[in-house]
């Protein structure tokens, strides 16, 4: 009954927010030629660090095309969930307009994490998908049913950190009012998401898979996607996912408590 | 007299800017620390010895990386979103009436965060060579002088090329993902990522006649100490410049004579 409720309201934000955002016909356009500049320039990088001898950090060039594949859909994922409405909080909390949303008779994380899409992420996550299929090509893989449902766990797994690592650093503006620079950080640090984790360092490594979990995000799917993964890593990984998702909850509901709107 | 006049509204705007930014310093620190992907990529090349296809140190390169940062920090610009908020928030009707070029105000806005961010870059330098303190070396005086003006010249291409794309706000309303595409480019060409001799021949034989190595590249093996051709650096980033200074004086009066205020 409820769920039913949600998808009702979602499928009305969907509604509202293609049509506005396709005013913008051009941008959208112009958004398209980003996306495939983007990857393009993603592999030419990595072609180049693969031109020496081959091999980095035990991953073959067209392993690590896989990582390349599914930051790309990531990537896609948060132009076109996160990043429009986490953005969003901001304005909602220097503008004093979060009361209205918390008025409202539905969930205030529900409405404040979905109100909008840009469609222009579609483009990215297709191109991250077709690169996925020809990577399975090159690399011989059969798909197979379980192959098939354990790729979309981890994924989905690493869709809800990257969700709750976004959602965190918004929620920050209750206290701090900017936040625009924070995500900057966060930006650039999930930039290392598109090379494998084995390629660092071992103190960089542990960073980023202790502290800020960026490692799971690409390297376990990718490596479930090669067959390669252990048990415990896609544990591990589901496990991460959920303590973040349910610890951003939690979080929210923290913040709140410190919400005072602009006027009162 | 008018160049008396002109000293005096420089360094007022300068000074207004810069008491303006340094209420923001935890965000300007931030957007410093979101500046280090050419660290992390430096690991990357340290840890897999990619350099030994381009004949390059370790230690030389870890200076390249190192200036590249700071290159980076100081040519960074953000005219377009500055410009595209105040246009569409009807701000530049009042700017448009005083006698001073509204980029002027930009300008000294570049500068004052500049040197707002000064004391946070060094801050990472200096954990830079902590970790790293094979590295530590002085540049003679002529090369950092030299270097300092390479950087500025590049900071000024960057913002006629922002400018340029920001005048289109008089005709698209979003010029921001304009900026977005070029942005792309800027960061696989330029030298942030990978050093510009360490790319294929074929991408070699053109890129130079680019503004793009001279953005980062260029000012950053001046003063790493790595090998560079100066006097090309140099005249290729006049070049650009007086290429670009023209087109934006006459993109400027064509927009402004087109620009309606919002609502009227």
């Amino acid at each position: 009954m409820n769920l039913k409720k949600y998808l009702k309201v979602y499928t009305k934000f969907l509604h509202t927010s293609f049509a506005s955002e396709l005013e913008y016909k051009a941008n959208i356009l112009i958004d398209f030629f980003t996306a495939i500049l983007s990857l393009i320039g993603s592999i030419f990088l990595l072609t180049i660090f693969f031109q020496n001898n081959g091999i980095i950090g035990g991953w073959e060039f067209k392993q690590a095309l896989i990582i390349q594949a599914i930051y790309t859909i990531l990537n896609g994922i948060t132009n076109t969930w996160f990043n429009p409405n986490l953005t969003e909080i901001v304005k909602h909390i220097r503008e004093g307009t979060l009361d209205f949303v918390l008025l409202k008779p539905i969930d205030s994380q529900f409405y404040i994490s979905l109100k909008k899409i840009n469609p222009s992420g579609f483009l990215e996550i297709i191109l991250g998908l077709c690169l996925l299929l020809y990577c399975g090509r090159i690399n011989q893989i059969n798909f197979n049913f379980s192959f098939i449902t354990l790729s979309l766990i981890t994924i989905i797994c690493s869709i809800c950190i990257l969700y709750s690592l976004w959602f965190f650093i918004s929620t920050t503006t209750i206290w701090f009012v900017k936040t625009w620079n924070a995500t900057e950080v966060l930006r650039s640090f999930l930039y290392i998401g598109r090379f494998p984790l084995s390629s660092f360092s071992f103190s960089l490594r542990i960073f980023f898979s202790v502290i800020i979990p960026i490692a799971f995000i690409t390297t376990i799917p990718s490596e479930v996607f090669l067959d390669q993964s252990q048990l415990w890593q896609i544990l591990l990984e589901g496990i991460v996912a959920t303590v973040f998702i349910f610890t951003s909850r939690k979080f929210w509901l923290f913040a709140l408590r410190f919400y005072s709107s602009a006027s009162s | 007299m008018i160049s008396n006049l002109i000293n005096r509204k420089i360094v007022t705007l300068l000074k207004v800017q810069y008491s303006n930014m340094l209420e923001y310093r935890i965000e300007i620190a931030l957007w410093a620390i979101s500046g280090i992907i050419p660290f992390f990529m430096l690991n990357i090349w340290t840890s897999n010895n990619l350099n030994e296809s381009i004949n390059i140190s370790d230690i030389m390169l870890s200076r390249y990386f190192l200036c590249a940062f700071f290159v980076r920090q100081f040519s960074v610009v953000w005219v377009v979103f500055s410009f595209e908020e105040d246009s569409l928030m009807g701000k530049i009707s009042p700017y448009l009436i005083q006698p001073l070029n509204p980029f002027f105000r930009y300008f000294a806005q570049h500068l004052a965060e500049q040197i707002t961010r000064f004391p946070f870059a060094l801050i990472i330098a200096l954990f830079f060579f902590i970790f790293n303190p094979e590295s530590i070396w002085i540049p003679n005086l002529v090369i950092f002088f030299l270097s300092a003006i390479s950087t500025f010249l590049s900071f000024l291409i960057q913002f006629l090329i922002q400018s340029v794309v920001a005048c289109l706000c008089f005709w698209t309303e979003k010029a921001s993902s304009i900026e977005r595409l070029l942005f792309i480019p800027t960061l696989f060409l330029s030298g942030l990522l990978a050093p510009v001799v360490s790319f294929p021949d074929h991408v070699k034989s053109w890129i130079y006649l680019t503004p793009f190595p001279y953005l980062i590249d260029f000012p950053a093996n001046l003063l790493s100490g790595n090998e560079t051709n100066i006097i090309r650096g140099f005249s290729m980033q006049i070049i650009w410049i007086l290429l670009l200074f023209p087109a934006f004086k006459k993109i400027w009066s064509v927009g402004t004579k087109k620009y309606t205020a919002m609502g009227s």
